[in-house]
């Protein structure tokens, strides 16, 4: 099982994905430079927080075209497991990989804390481990988290079970207080809070750890 | 040939700076002003071409990569 981590010019969450899949599941990971083109031999992709590309434009607009994203894009299209944190949800939205848009906080700041989510769907590869409607904290640190979609992709995303955390107290006014969607497929999933940074007890925080260990299970046919 | 193109968020998307701006200029006094939308301006030039050209390549930009329609809207201009 091997997994592969998206290093983009400006990536800064390339490192604790790496730390966290590594050193805190043991597994084996990889960086994978925005430039290459094959993905051969992953299992699972994480496209990493930070400023892609400076954010120029809109979050993750010229990220999009990176030569790898072709390759992403095959990878999600065989059904097999994609996540986007933070930048890289962004970067998801743009690329037409999961729907919807994340614009400017609704308080113009930048938020970086501990926010408690909701779990509503544990039925997917990357929510088992947790029990539905369980809390739990994860920290955020971004300034366009916003997720806005039209009425029809809401009701969509509603109907098939494609909100898979929301915000107990919304903190930056998405609609629906959606902190993370996965695709119809439930093979992709877009999440703006950083589990890869609530993954050791020494930093103070285990709740995004089962976010790895459930793909882990599901890779391994466990679950 | 050069193109402007202008690139503002959809009406259907609440626009918190455009909000802000808004507030500002009711404080300074302006408070007639009921609504301010930010967005942006985009230059390009773009060469030697005939304005078929250009006005086929600005829309196929635009699409792609300098608005993303999903949240905003886009108009161009030749000039």
């Amino acid at each position: 099982m091997k997994f592969g981590v998206i290093v983009f010019p400006g990536s800064n969450c390339d490192l604790d994905c790496f730390h966290a899949i590594r050193d805190v599941t043991g597994h084996e990971v990889e960086y994978i430079w925005h430039d290459d083109e094959e993905l051969d031999g992953f299992d699972c992709i994480i496209l990493p927080g930070g400023f892609s590309y400076g954010d120029y434009l809109r979050c993750g607009a010229v990220a999009r075209f990176s030569r790898i994203m072709d390759a992403v894009k095959k990878h999600a299209a065989a059904g097999k497991l994609v996540i986007g944190i933070c930048n890289g949800f962004q970067i998801l939205t743009e690329a037409g990989l999961l729907p919807g848009a994340l614009v400017r906080n609704k308080n113009l700041k930048f938020i970086c804390e501990t926010v408690p989510l909701k779990v509503e769907n544990n039925d997917t590869p990357f929510t088992r481990l947790y029990q539905k409607g369980e809390i739990i904290n994860i920290p955020i640190a971004h300034g366009e988290g916003n997720y806005v979609a039209d009425e029809e992709t809401l009701k969509k995303l509603k109907e098939n079970g494609q909100i898979l955390f929301t915000y107990v107290d919304n903190p930056n006014g998405s609609m629906e207080n959606i902190a993370g969607i996965c695709n119809e497929g439930r093979n992709v999933l877009g999440m703006m809070p950083h589990p890869e940074r609530a993954c050791e007890e020494l930093l103070g925080n285990t709740d995004g750890r089962r976010i790895f260990e459930s793909i882990i299970l599901a890779l391994e046919g466990k679950l | 040939m050069k193109a402007r193109v202008y690139v503002t968020l959809k009406k259907s998307i609440a626009d918190p700076q455009g909000n802000a701006i808004k507030n500002a200029l009711v404080k300074l006094g302006y408070s007639n002003v009921e609504d301010v939308r930010i967005g942006k301006l985009i230059e390009l030039e773009l060469g030697d071409i005939s304005e078929d050209v250009a006005k086929a390549q600005m829309v196929k930009m635009c699409e792609g990569l300098l608005a993303n329609t999903v949240i905003e809207e886009y108009k161009f201009e030749i000039v």
